[in-house]
């Protein structure tokens, strides 16, 4: 693939981060594996995130394609990069709307780069849903956020 | 039963208002169908044949007489005086209007209902024995189990656009009441060598175009990993289900082709990695909610039924099932009146139901997947009451697991996906047999009717099975033999060439009729299908 | 003929397209000949319509009748509860669905 393919940070319409834009070209999976100054990769629906867990420490950047919002291996892709220790910037690309902010976030995306521009106030208020979450997701590793049930059950 | 506490009031609560600003968008332009589709299945609303459809959850089939009274309301208020009762324990509203809907979902919430993930590609309604803590053969009550799950799949981040849809039942008892071995994930908690409860895992059945027995995928899961086994499943489901088909999309197709060893290898991966992540609910969250599952108050009482009455005595033997408690049993309230539609109630008799159960039965009820209700504690000394004033109110037919106790789905005449009417020719049948007085001969047969291969009426779990198509734009019905959705859990196969519905009545009459004659001792239709197998019946039905 | 039928977007309730609105009554449908497919757009454009489609249809002196089974049963609703069809006091109706 290119050097310089990738989504711009023009594209980059909401973002969780106070570090700076990644703003040179992301590369595929397969050539992060082969190219070792790689330090930014996208992700397409059919990759295995996990063949990215040896390189977690150089990327600054994973962008995670979603062609169409119907399909949901984004999210579990998400998923395990937190929880293999990701820290850099975890980006959701593509067919991405205002309905499906708040899981990505809890998936542990932090920029989101939608195909359309989406309104600001429908996406704030989309990602303050949740007041309480009945299941883990990324944004209760390391107890910053308790589930129902461990609210339930605190001492 | 569970009753929400502040988190799970206001969970439903802020559902309620973010479809009622998706709904809003919807109708302003904002969005469009395909935008809202997805969200709008998500909150079980349908676009019908006739009008939106809404389907209601009824977890694991449960519900008190305040929840029964509220549904008949609805169908008065919001609907056409109605409601349908499905094959996964929901009802179904059919002339529903958009503008409605969100005011219909508040509504529910009020008395802790909801809407939520009974469509869409997401986790579905849980259900379970319709008899669960009454039954005297289970092993505990499933449904903490299943209500552990309810929450953990309740808007799951990372299961919210699956392959396609995931449904999942939880038993407790060797007998399979709730068809587990034909779902995407079928639970039954059993019990060690060393007497610890834990869940064994069955992944990858279903029915539909491609129907599929799950295999054991674990023998025994801790509860204390429930969750965690629960999420691996999904997440290599999630990761790898076929996406490019929809027909190929279920769990059970991912299961098959990679095989039922490599599947469960990767799920056992993910499982241990899991584990490391700590996403099981604190253990005092199960025991918090088995709490709201303690049985009722049983009292002593009699426990003989006074048989003199043979109408009385015919419903007993068929309607009421054994109860953990010898002084009580568990009764069916029957859906299929002859002649009928199977499963529709009217609000008056939801709210009659609801009133029964209120006086009978601990204000409880149950819906079973067969599309009947469930009073699930009702002492003998009440029975006889009981039964007349279900009598008196239509619903008291004795025709449970007989050939009029027909579970069809909606079809043609309500169903955008189906091929043929499925409730005129279920009408005929019970209308037929109960004039031939051949039911009662018949004994236990459980035939299912499909408008169509999504198999929502479950044909291929029945022992006689029946499948509405399409043949040149007439209806067209085939007929199958020998499946059955309990513990003795087959596929039925097809007997040959299709039906017009006059031919496939006559050929319902044609395999009873070689039953009869050729049947031993003791034997249901099932049985001895299993052991001459098909070809007589083939001979029978279509000529040497 | 060719019609035009979809939903109602705020009822859901079956309409078909009367050469300018859109009516409950398939006999009032209109032929769209090769038009289906821009009157769809634009009226759906307009959310006047939901989900619309062309079908096909027979005229008589007896009304218009679409091809398919399913479409007769969108018009008339369920053969199993004439009460609740567009014509309940008609047992003519279901034969005509048939």
């Amino acid at each position: 693939m290119e050097p310089d393919w990738g989504t711009s940070p023009d594209a980059v319409q909401f973002r969780f981060r106070d570090d700076e834009m990644v703003d040179h070209g992301t590369v595929t999976v397969d050539a992060c594996c082969d190219q070792t100054n790689a330090t930014a990769v996208r992700i397409e629906p059919g990759d295995d995130a996990r063949h990215l867990l040896p390189y977690l420490d150089r990327l600054s950047l994973i962008e995670v394609n979603f062609p169409a919002f119907t399909d949901g291996r984004g999210y579990s892709s998400a998923r395990i990069l937190r929880e293999a220790g990701y820290l850099g910037e975890l980006r959701a690309v593509g067919d991405i709307g205002v309905d499906q902010l708040s899981h990505m976030r809890r998936c542990g995306f932090d920029a989101f780069a939608p195909d359309k521009p989406l309104d600001e106030q429908d996406a704030r208020r989309a990602f303050a849903t949740w007041d309480n979450v009945y299941q883990h997701g990324v944004d209760t590793i390391g107890k910053r956020r308790s589930t129902i049930s461990e609210k339930r059950h605190e001492v | 039963m569970y009753v929400y506490d502040n988190y799970d009031q206001a969970m439903v609560d802020a559902r309620v208002e973010e479809f009622r600003d998706q709904a809003r968008r919807r109708l302003e332009g904002k969005l469009s169908e395909d935008q809202f589709k997805p969200l709008r299945l998500m909150n079980g609303l349908y676009l019908q044949l006739h009008a939106y459809m809404l389907r209601v959850a009824i977890p694991y089939g449960t519900l008190n007489s305040r929840q029964m009274s509220a549904l008949g309301d609805i169908a008065d208020r919001y609907d056409r005086g109605y409601g349908h009762f499905t094959t996964r324990q929901n009802i179904q509203y059919n002339w529903i209007k958009l503008e409605d809907a969100a005011d219909i979902l508040a509504d529910l919430s009020k008395v802790e209902m909801h809407a939520i993930q009974t469509s869409g590609n997401c986790i579905r309604n849980i259900s379970s024995d319709h008899f669960a803590g009454a039954a005297h053969d289970e092993l505990v009550d499933p449904r903490p189990y299943a209500e552990l799950m309810r929450q953990w799949s309740s808007f799951h981040p990372e299961f919210t656009y699956l392959p396609r849809k995931f449904k999942i039942c939880v038993i407790a008892s060797e007998k399979d009441r709730a068809a587990m071995r034909l779902h995407d994930i079928g639970i039954q908690i059993v019990r060690s060598g060393e007497g610890e409860l834990g869940a064994r895992f069955f992944v990858g059945g279903g029915m539909g175009r491609t129907p599929m027995i799950a295999p054991m995928i674990r023998d025994f899961v801790p509860l204390d990993q429930l969750i965690t086994y629960a999420e691996a499943c999904l997440r290599v489901y999630n990761r790898h289900g076929r996406r490019d088909n929809k027909y190929k999309a279920r769990i059970k197709i991912l299961v098959h082709e990679l095989g039922k060893e490599e599947y469960t290898r990767q799920v056992e991966a993910e499982f241990v990695h899991l584990l490391e992540q700590g996403i099981e609910p604190p253990r005092e969250e199960l025991a918090r909610i088995a709490r709201y599952f303690a049985p009722p108050t049983f009292e002593d009482g009699p426990k003989q039924i006074d048989r003199s009455d043979p109408d009385f005595a015919l419903w007993v033997d068929r309607n009421t099932h054994r109860h953990r408690h010898d002084s009580y049993v568990s009764a069916v309230i029957s859906l299929k009146p002859v002649g009928g539609i199977p499963g529709d109630a009217t609000g008056d008799q939801m709210r009659q139901m609801a009133r029964l159960a209120k006086q009978y039965s601990f204000d409880e009820l149950r819906i079973m997947h067969t599309q009947n209700v469930v009073l699930p504690h009702v002492r003998i000394a009440d029975l006889h009451a009981l039964w007349t004033e279900l009598e008196a109110a239509g619903l008291g037919a004795p025709n449970l697991d007989t050939i009029e106790d027909i579970i069809a789905c909606p079809g043609l005449d309500y169903c955008s996906l189906a091929n043929a009417r499925s409730i005129p020719l279920a009408q005929r049948l019970a209308e037929r047999f109960a004039a031939n007085g051949k039911t009662g001969k018949l004994g236990e047969l459980k035939l299912k009717i499909s408008g169509c291969i999504n198999a929502c009426g479950h044909h291929h779990a029945g022992h006689i099975g029946i499948l509405g198509v399409d043949k040149k734009g007439v209806e067209n019905y085939q007929l199958s033999l020998g499946g059955s959705e309990a513990e003795d859990v087959s596929l039925a196969k097809i007997t040959g060439p299709g039906f017009d519905e006059d031919g496939v009545i006559e050929a319902v009459d044609t395999v009873t009729d070689l039953y009869l004659a050729q049947r031993k001792e003791g034997e249901r239709f099932v049985d001895t299908y299993r052991r001459i197998g098909m070809e007589p019946f083939k001979e029978a039905l279509y000529g040497a | 003929m060719k019609i035009l039928t979809g939903n109602d977007l705020k009822t859901g309730a079956v309409i078909w397209w009367d050469g300018a609105n859109w009516s409950i009554h398939v006999d009032c449908a209109a032929d769209v000949g090769d038009q289906g497919e821009e009157i769809m757009a634009r009226e759906e454009a307009l959310r006047r319509v939901n989900v619309p489609y062309i079908v096909e249809a027979t005229v008589s002196e007896k009304g218009i009748r679409p091809a398919h089974i399913k479409d007769r049963i969108r018009a008339l609703g369920p053969t199993v509860r004439p009460d609740l069809t567009l014509k309940p006091q008609s047992p003519e109706a279901i034969d005509w669905v048939i």
